[in-house]
Parts: structure tokens; sequence; C-alpha cells
């Protein structure tokens, strides 16, 4: 038998003002609404609603809300009603539970225990409006040599970067895990910004090969899609070894979403299930790193740097360090409230550490072997804000990756149910009647606003600190102090406490 | 001219613009008023088959052959374009109702008269609703 479980939200309709245009019984793929031609009334089914509000933004007359229900078993602190209804579903089905995006649980944000300083009187503020603000940077190696020629002519022997011009790159998102119009969306903007999307790992859709040189191409344990024209197309590659949602496992896209297109560019047969290995089945080692790093180097005539993507764990400095040798050009680090299509829920809710904590850890040590040079930091894992964005640079990283904050400009409202593949929002779904819901002229452009407007408040708190380029903020942990953290929290981050002088 | 386009690979088949049609002509402020336990008669059309949903409304056709076949002038294309319909003059021949090729026109609430879409000019919107409220740019109003 099982268990009868209580829905989480509410579906409440205002009757005063629903004019019942059934515009929310056509737009919800959960079918929780329906119209009732006896009453002539709307009804909603509250056990459907995934509360994902496409229904409460497009009701025209706003006669729409969604509601935490307040129905509770007896109130217990160590049991609380989500534990319990999941250990219910569990009885009910015998099944790993599963969830998407980042992990919802109230654990600390660094983010938020961090301070930015702003210039007085001695060292002047710079007004970003009237002088040059630089945000353009670089990521790759930056050790070069000085080396002459036969004439004395100076060499080149700086290795390849990549070109930003915000700070701000699209974090790896599988063509299959979200659909074709939102990766248009990102590979339009990621150009129209002079930034990068990332395929993620299910390949590249012959469609958005124009859109090359502002394209990171994954290369991950499934190997979907990797041929020479997809290595050949791409501005940088990226091994992913661990992704911050579920660091240590693999990926499974189901069947269902194996369509026609996704499979021709992942490279695997329609309706079956893409697995991804939890390792590389090649990588058990730096050395073995070292070896697909040079191989695709190799392959790419060294034209491109190449990225080593890891999850923020406990021995993440080491590891980095270690990638740092194997030839990477640049680090990837994925924290631990960073999004995914479908996890496991209790890995991705208590696997990992945060990434503020890993990147300044990385930075660091780095640092101390003296090979900080030998590679760019990029971090990810819930990127929420600009703020975010300055406050890592300056904990170390070169630049962020943002993935949750993009869907939420194309219009996800983090309703936390990809892995159901059917959103509404036509983001993680391959349903044509779904994806069609995503227009990419809206959503490239909406990306676009976005990041603009975040490099405009990066600007303007750089302008603050009297730094007018985000180099010279990089890892410049002076302009950062906690509130509100310990010893061992203040020592990890390598900042001081709010109030101590410089 | 201006003319609104509808772009069928991106309509929904959500009927929005049916009522923001409806509200937009029905001369109040309130929607909920406007529409609430009303039988709604837009100017524009869904029309959906399945997978495909696409919104008609009147093209504003060069030559309109609902203006030539109007029996008593109330039909005339202004010198920006747009065809419009003079209801004091109509008799409700609805010989244009039966002439347009698109199913634009259609016969007004009161069955004496036809209607049609007049893009917005003759209400307070200024801009065509159905375009400005469409959800996914499936609608558009532009120069082609």
């Amino acid at each position: 038998m099982n268990m009868y479980i209580q829905p989480e939200y509410e579906v409440i309709r205002n009757s005063d003002k629903c004019i019942a245009c059934r515009v929310c019984e056509r737009q919800c793929a959960n079918l929780v609404h329906s119209f009732d031609s006896e009453t002539g009334k709307m009804k909603a089914d509250d056990s459907k609603c995934v509360n994902c509000h496409r229904c409460v933004c497009l009701c025209p007359t706003h006669a729409l809300k969604i509601v935490k229900s307040d129905d509770t078993y007896k109130i217990n602190a160590n049991w609380d009603n989500q534990t319990i209804n999941e250990v219910y579903k569990q009885a009910n089905t015998g099944g790993v539970l599963l969830s998407s995006m980042g992990n919802p649980k109230p654990y600390p944000v660094y983010w938020d225990r961090m301070l930015v300083n702003a210039s007085q009187v001695t060292n002047p503020p710079i007004d970003p409006l009237r002088e040059p603000m630089e945000t353009q940077l670089y990521l790759g190696k930056r050790a070069a040599k000085i080396e002459r020629d036969e004439q004395g002519k100076l060499k080149n022997t700086l290795a390849p970067q990549l070109k930003l011009k915000v700070p701000v790159l699209f974090s790896a998102m599988s063509y299959g895990s979200i659909s074709y119009n939102a990766h248009e969306s990102l590979a339009r903007a990621a150009e129209e910004l002079g930034t990068y999307y990332n395929t993620g790992e299910g390949g590249l859709h012959k469609d958005f090969y124009k859109y090359g040189k502002n394209t990171i191409v994954q290369v991950a344990s499934g190997r979907f899609g990797v041929f020479k024209d997809y290595l050949e197309s791409a501005a940088a590659i990226e091994i992913k070894m661990g992704q911050g949602a579920k660091p240590g496992i693999g990926g499974h896209l189901p069947g269902a979403k194996i369509s026609a297109d996704v499979s021709e560019t992942r490279m695997i047969p329609q309706g079956v299930d893409a697995i991804s290995p939890a390792p590389h089945h090649d990588i058990y080692s730096i050395e073995d790193l070292r070896q697909l790093v040079y191989s695709l180097k190799e392959a790419t005539e060294y034209k491109k740097p190449v990225i080593v993507k890891i999850a923020a764990v406990h021995n993440a400095a080491a590891i980095a360090s270690g990638i740092a040798r194997s030839g990477a050009d640049i680090i990837a680090i994925d924290g631990y409230r960073g999004g995914t299509g479908a996890a496991p829920t209790r890995i991705r809710d208590n696997v990992g550490i945060p990434i503020e904590l890993a990147l300044a850890q990385i930075d660091q040590r780095l640092r101390d072997e003296g090979i900080r040079d030998e590679v760019s930091i990029l971090v990810g894992g819930s990127i929420r804000s600009s703020a975010d964005v300055i406050k890592a640079i300056a904990l170390g990283a070169d630049a962020c990756y943002i993935g949750t904050a993009a869907l939420l400009a194309l219009g996800c409202h983090l309703c936390r149910s990809c892995h159901e593949g059917k959103c509404n929002w036509g983001i993680a779904t391959q349903r044509p009647d779904l994806v069609k819901r995503l227009n990419p002229d809206i959503g490239y452009k909406r990306l676009v606003n976005l990041v603009t407007a975040w490099n405009h408040e990066i600007q303007e708190m750089m302008g603050g600190m009297g730094i007018n380029s985000i180099e010279a903020l990089r890892g410049n942990r002076l302009m950062l102090r906690g509130i509100g953290l310990t010893d061992t929290e203040l020592n990890l981050l390598g900042i001081k406490y709010a109030g101590e002088s410089m | 001219m201006k003319r609104i386009y509808v772009n069928e690979k991106w309509c929904l088949g959500c009927h929005l613009c049916e009522y923001e049609c409806a509200f937009a002509n029905s001369g109040l402020t309130d929607m909920v008023k406007a529409l609430k336990g009303k039988t709604i008669h837009p100017k524009i059309r869904v029309e959906d088959s399945g997978e495909v949903h696409f919104a008609v409304n009147c093209r504003h056709c060069k030559d309109a052959i609902c203006v030539q076949s109007c029996i008593s002038g109330a039909l005339s294309k202004g010198e920006d374009g747009v065809v419009r319909i003079d209801q004091n003059k109509c008799v409700g021949c609805l010989t244009c109702v039966l002439v347009c090729p698109y199913g634009a026109v259609m016969p007004a609430p009161s069955g004496h008269a036809a209607m049609k879409c007049q893009l917005c000019t003759d209400n307070l919107c200024g801009e065509p609703n159905c375009v400005k409220h469409c959800p996914n740019n499936a609608i558009v109003y532009e120069e082609r």
C-alpha cells in the first residue's frame, strides 16, 4: 500500500479575479489545472504541482499564487516533515531519491559572510563612468619564458589564452539535460558578450558549430559526441572529472530524453539511457590525467587551452596542485551548491564542500607552491550575483562560471524538477511542445542583460575599491573582511575579520 | 506599413492574445471587470491542431477584398494602410466575413455589424495589445 503524502504546496486561486481563460490549464505540463464546465470554474490538483510558477506568471489577471501547505505532522525538530515524507516515499517505491538543481539545505553561505572594502580619502575611488574600468581578462597559463630567435627578436612562448570581455562564463549544461533553445540562447549570448558557454558532456549540436569561437567543449567520462570536428570547433576543451552537485558519481540521462537530435549529437542510439561512468576509466592518477590533457592538446595542435573541472571536495587543494602539474591550462572548481539536471538527493545535499573554502585553499596552495601562474582558476557552484563574482575574484579566482543564474534569466523558477523532463519553461525538457516555450530571441537578450548588468555592478564595486582592472583584484584578499566567522573559517579563507586594519 | 505577423514556430497556443484583445477593446482598465463571466469576442483567433498553433487576425491586405466587397462603404483602407470598419455605416450583410480569405473579419457580438482588428488604433492601447502581451514573441508588429 502506498502511503498518502500531502502535497507540499497548494495552488490558491482568487476566484474574484479568475476569468477562466484557461491559460493556466494550457500551460501546465503537469496537468494541475482543469476547467469544470458544470460550474464554469477552474480547478487545481495540488498533488501534481511542482511550484514552477508558469501559471502564476502567465495568468493575465494575477489570480494565482502558490503557497506552502500548512498541513504538518506533529512538530519535531529532528524529524521534520520533509524527512518523514522522504522515508514514506522510499518505503512506497524502494528507489533512490532524485533531485535537481543545487543543494537547497541551509548550510552557511560564505559569500554572505564576507564584506568588500572601499576607498576613502587616501586612495580615492574611481568613477567607472568617467574613467576606464577594465573587466576584460585572459584565461590560460601565464608562465612564459623570455626566448629570442636568431635575429634576437622575442619569441612568443605564451600558451594559448581565452579572452573574456566579462569575468563571467556560462557553465557546462549538456544538450539533453537542457533544450536546443536553451543552448541556442546561451551560445548567442556568449557571442554577444564576448565570453564562452560550455556544451557540457552531451556533444555539440551541428547547428551550433558556428558559435565555435565562443564555445568550450567538454570531454566527460561518457565521451558523448567527442570527435575531431567537435574538438576543433571549440575555443577550449574541458575535461570533466567531477560536478559540484554530485561529486564522485556519474550521470544518467534517461532514454526518454534521448530524442533523435540528442541521439545524433551524443552519438548514441535513440531512446537508450545515456550513462556517464563515475570515473574516467582511463584516468586513475595525475599521470593518467596528463595523458588525456596532452592527447587533447595533440589532437588540436596545441592551439587551445585545456580546462580540468573538478568538484570541490575535501582534498581539493592537493588535487588542484596535481592538475596544475598535469599540463592543464585552467582549473575549474565546482562547489557543492552547483546545479544539476538530476542527482541522487543524498549526494547532492551531503557531498562536497563550499566553493568559497575550496577556492581560497586552492589559490593559496598554488601560490605557496609557486605554480599559480601555471593555471587560471574558474569557479562555479552558485555564483548568485555580481557581488559573489567580486568576492570570488578577490579570493583568488580568475573568472566565474554561472549556471543556475543563467537558467533563472531564461525563465527557470527553481522548482527543482528537471529530472522529470516536463519543464514548463522549455529549459530542462526535450518535449517539442515545451521546448518551443523558450524563444531564443528573448532568451539570449535576457542573458545578455543579466551579464551586462553584473558587469556594470562589478565595475562600480571595483571603482569603489580604487581598482581599475579586474586582474588587479584577483587574489587581493585584503579587499575582503569576514563577518560572523570563526578563526578557523577566517584562516581557511585567508581573510581578516571586519574591523581589523590592513 | 507595420503589420502584425504571427510566427507559428513560437506560438504556444496559450490563447492569451484573445483575452488581451477582448480586454483592449472593452474600454475598461480592469481586466477582471472587463472579462469575468463574459463570453469574449476577440478580433484575433488562435487556431489549434495538434501541436500546431497560430494566431490569425486581419492582414490589412494591399488590395483588400473586404473593402472591395463592402456594399455600404463601411470598410475602407486609410492612408496609413489600416483597413477600418465604420460600424455606423455597416448594414450587417456580412459579405466581408464571407470573402475574407483568412477568416479575420467576424460578426460583432450585436449581430448587426461586422468587426475586425484595427491594430488597436480604435482603442486606448496605442499599440497592438496582443503583441505587447504575447509571452513568446510569437506575434510581432513590424515592417517587412
